[in-house]
Parts: C-alpha cells; structure tokens; sequence
C-alpha cells in the first residue's frame, strides 16, 4: 500500500512533464485550428464579401440558410449519399474482417488482399473522378462500351445524367475508395489484440462465433467507433468526387449531386459572399456536432 | 469437406473484390496507350501503340513531374510532423496526470467535428492576413496539430502500453522524453504507421485546400495539376492523353504503395509488448 503511494507520487512529479510535451499542438492549434474557427463564427453574423469592411447583419444569414430549400437539398443530397456509402463500406470491411480474423478458415494471403482493397485509397480523388467520368461517359466511356457490346445492356446508361442514378454512382464510388482504409483500421485493431486471450479461448474450446462476440469485438470497438465517427465527418464534407465529376458546384444532373460542401464553395469562393458561407459552415458544424454526439454517447455508454 | 467447399467460395469472393479494385486502373491504363479515335470507336483489352503520341500532346501543355515534386515538398513533411507530434501529444494526454488534460482532450474530440473543410473561410481569411496565400506553409505547419490522429494514438497507446514497462524504465532512471522515444514510439510504431500512411495519402490527395490557397500553376501540386487539366479543351478532346495524364499521376503513389505496404504489414504486425 505505501509502496502504491510513493509510485504514485513520483509519477505526479513528472506530470510537468506532459504539459510540455504538449505545447507545439497547442500552438498550432490555437493558431490554425482555433482562430479559423472562430473568425468564420464572427463573420457569419457580416455581410463581409471577401473584402473591404464587413458590416454586422446579426441573424440574417442564418435565418436565409435554413429557409433556403436549395440549402436542404445539398443536405438531403449529402445524407444520402454518405448514408448508401457507410453502409456498403462498413458492411464489406467488417465483413472482410470476420473472414480473415477467422480461427477455422485461416484464411491465407492477408498481406496481398490488403494491398489490392488499399489502392483504390491511394489514387488522388481528382485522378479518380476525372477516370470514372471517362470511364463512365455516356457514349464514348468504356463501361457502357463493354455493357453494350457484350450484350448486358442494350442501351448505353446514362451513369452521370440521370437524377436516379448519379448520386448513387457517386456514394459507390466512394465505398470502392474506402472499404479498404477502414478494413485496414478494424483489421489492424484485431492484430493488436494480445494472443494470450485466442490462445486461452482455443484452450477452453470456445466456438468461432463465441470468440469473435466475448473478445475480438469488444477490443476492436474503440477503433469500430472511431472509424465510424471520421467517416461520418468526411462524409458530410464531402466534395471532390462530386464537384469534378458533376459539372463544379451545381451538381449535375439537376443539382441531385451538390453537396452542402459544393453549395458553400459557391457562396464563399464564386459569388464571394463570405459572410453567408460562414452562416452555411456554421449550420453543418452544430448538426454534425449533434450526430457526432449521439454516435459518442451510444457508442461509449455500452462498455 | 464442408469447410473446404466454403473456403474456396470465400476465396473466389476475395479475389473477385481484388478485380473490382483493380479493372479500372488497367482501363485507364489500356486507354493512355490508344489513340483517342481508337478510344471512341470501343474500348479494348489490348493495348495500343499511340502511347509516345499521347505522351507527345500532353507534354506541350503541362509539366506533370513539376507537380509530382510540389505534392512531394508538401506531403512529406506534413506526415512527418503530423506523426511525430500526434504521437507526442497523444502519450502525453494518455499517460499524465496534469490539470486540463481533460478539457483539452474535449476540444481534441469537439475539433474532430470542425474539420478543415468547415472552418475553411476562416482558415482563407487567416491565411490572406498572413500574406501566405499561394504558399506552402498553410499546407503543411497545420499538420503538426491533427485531432483526429491524436484522439486515434490515444485510444492506441492507452490499450497497447503496459504502465509496468513505463514504471521498469523510470526506475532504470531514464529520462521521460528519452522513454517517449525509445520504449513508447517503437510500440506506439503500428498505430502510428497506419495513421501516418494515412496522413500521407489525405495529404498527397488534397484537393480543396490547395485549390483555394494556390494560384501560380508551377506552385499547384499534383491534384490540382490533375484537375485542371480537365478545363483544357484539347486535352479532355483527346482522350488517350487525358487517360495518359491520369496514368502518370498514379505512377508515383504506386512507387510509394510498394516501399510502403511492406512497411505497413512489417509494422502492423510487429506486436507490442507481452506479458
């Protein structure tokens, strides 16, 4: 007991220590991180045009934002969008990771597999949305080429004109670039865990199913949630993919692809009403922030 | 029996996916080698021989190795200090006992929901202040305080360092800043290399913040390079050189992928500490 207690205290000595090994984070941060923040949430409530003087509005800009219907559009869009997406991306890793993490099937060649699911999250989403929308060119792509000509389809889709398809075109896309990363994560997360507890499993005769619920599951769950979380965060700015493959910020076809990243570049980059970008990053931010929450809340509460 | 059977389905599930992954590249890559007649009247398995021509087009209106090299002077030193002080600040918040390590864990956890993107005017006007529009200082000092990597390390380094190793090496009397870099990185390595990858790569595929930031076309990296591309009439017409120019983006993060995917599974299963 009082050896606990010397130990303890020699360690709260150190604790200095970590302060200063904090100090370049929170440098930077305050500096690009905080300040940005806070000078978008000061000029939310502006008129500011990128130049000159901005003049107070109060509430304005908000009240325009949520009554604005092309607003909750690229909000609609966006949800959508990531939503078809997670659930095919998280689906295929978590599923990926079942196989391989398997006691009975031992399935071989990890290493290789892993390699291939990761490239398509190499390539630099510019270069990936400029080669599908070649690829997927109405008439001249090559996928509508070999769907016509191997006879699958008769007519050429329209991949990119269509209001019913394109977004979805898009969220596919998009899981085919992620399903990889996020098997990598949670794949990483069950190597980490200590042997020890397999290799006790296997001695006490525990089934596939048994050892999967009682021990990789709930040691991969901090990294379960973690993933989750970013890929909602990156989800809802989403904006690359469908800026270049769908006609810049309007989102063709009919705006079905303008995501509220692509309705507030509009605003704060092209037509330069920054104030009103401002009011529209404020709005995302606090429902992302509400999600992230709940996902933080539901997520921790179960351990 | 039965378990081969399955095993074999699975098998034949798995190398599918790797088609699904990879069918697109070899596209691309089979298109950059036609000529854009060629590409129009139907696409091909085999490739052509319009490679040197297509190359020839593309060269008279853009330097593609120029932006290889920008993305290069701004990926990798963002990586590095973005792992380094992840690592660093995440042990930090992990291990000690300081006051306000909470509240700043909080605002780590709150600033993972204000990514870039979001405070992105802001982040234009600060920069504009600064004098540092169409520099690369904004792309890469930023990196040094990631959020997301340290709640990540965090969490890592919380389930992966055993306090026994900590308290063995303190009675050795070693250093704190010596045992962060000689006990704590090394187990903190696999952690810290999946995020570092996956720094690098989020860095090397930046597209929007580049764009915005950087206005001289020698400064654009790579993305940005890529992307306006498409703007040009000539090239988006000639198809076998847009497919090209895409083709010769990708050559480098294939490069790096080789170097890298050995390091990944080297680091990955390199283990911790054991009892």
């Amino acid at each position: 007991m009082a050896s606990t207690t010397a130990k303890k205290n020699k360690l709260k000595n150190k604790d200095y220590v970590g302060v200063i090994m904090i100090i370049p984070f929170v440098v930077v941060f305050c500096i690009f991180s905080i300040y940005p923040v806070l000078r978008t949430l000061r000029l939310s409530f502006t008129n500011y045009k990128g130049y000159g003087d901005a003049t107070f509005n109060g509430l304005d800009n908000y009240i325009r934002c949520l009554t604005d219907k092309f607003f909750w559009r690229a909000l609609w869009n966006t949800i959508k969008m990531w939503g078809v997406n997670i659930i095919l991306q998280l689906g295929l890793a978590f599923l990926l990771t079942i196989v391989f993490s398997d006691i009975k099937y031992k399935i071989k060649g990890l290493p290789v597999f892993r390699v291939i699911y990761y490239l398509p999250n190499l390539i630099a989403v510019t270069t990936v949305a400029i080669l599908f929308s070649s690829l997927l060119d109405r008439s001249y792509g090559s996928v509508n080429q070999l769907l016509v000509h191997s006879g699958i389809t008769k007519t050429p889709i329209d991949w990119l004109g269509k209001t019913s398809i394109t977004p979805y075109v898009v969220s596919v896309i998009q899981t085919w670039m992620w399903f990889g990363n996020s098997f990598i994560m949670l794949m990483a997360s069950v190597q980490g865990i200590n042997n020890d507890y397999f290799e006790a499993a296997a001695i006490d005769g525990a089934g596939r199913w048994t050892v999967f619920g009682k021990i990789t599951l709930p040691l991969i769950k901090p990294i379960l949630l973690y993933v989750s979380i970013t890929s909602l965060i990156g989800g809802l700015q989403l904006f690359d993919l469908p800026y270049l493959m769908c006609g810049g910020t309007v989102g063709n076809p009919a705006g079905s692809t303008q995501t509220v990243i692509m309705y507030l570049y509009k605003f704060g980059f092209e037509t330069w009403q920054t104030g009103y970008a401002s009011a529209v990053a404020y709005v995302l931010f606090l429902l992302v922030l509400i999600v992230s929450l709940i996902q933080f809340k539901v997520g921790g509460k179960e351990d | 029996m039965a378990t081969k059977i399955k095993k074999v389905i699975l098998y034949i599930a798995l190398i599918l996916l790797c088609v699904i992954c990879l069918i697109p590249f070899y596209m691309m890559m089979v298109n950059a080698t036609r000529s854009s007649k060629q590409i129009l009247a139907g696409f091909s398995m085999i490739p052509g021989t319009s490679i040197a021509a297509n190359y020839k087009f593309l060269s008279s209106y853009v330097n593609l190795l120029q932006g290889m090299w920008n993305s290069v002077k701004v990926a990798v030193p963002a990586t590095l200090l973005n792992a380094y002080f992840s690592a660093l600040t995440a042990y930090a918040l992990a291990i000690y006992k300081f006051k306000g390590r909470n509240v700043i864990f909080y605002v780590i956890v709150i600033f993972m929901m204000i990514p870039g993107q979001l405070s992105l005017i802001g982040f234009y006007n600060l920069c504009s202040k600064l004098k540092l529009i169409d520099s690369y200082i904004p792309l890469i000092i930023p990196a040094i305080a990631a959020p997301g990597t340290v709640f990540f390390l965090r969490q890592y380094v919380m389930s992966v360092l055993s306090p026994s190793l900590l308290e063995a090496a303190r009675i050795d009397g070693a250093g704190e800043l010596r045992i962060f870099h000689r006990i704590v990185l090394p187990i903190m390595g696999p952690g810290i290399a999946t995020m570092a990858i996956g720094g690098f790569i989020g860095n090397w595929n930046s597209y929007l913040i580049p764009m915005i930031l950087l206005n001289t076309p020698s400064k654009f990296t790579l993305p940005v390079q890529v992307a306006s591309l498409n703007a040009v009439q000539d090239i988006s017409n000639n198809r076998g050189a847009a497919y090209l120019a895409l083709a010769i983006s990708v050559i480098p993060v294939i490069v790096v992928f080789c170097f890298c995917s050995r390091w990944i599974i080297s680091s990955i299963t390199a283990g911790g500490v054991k009892e």
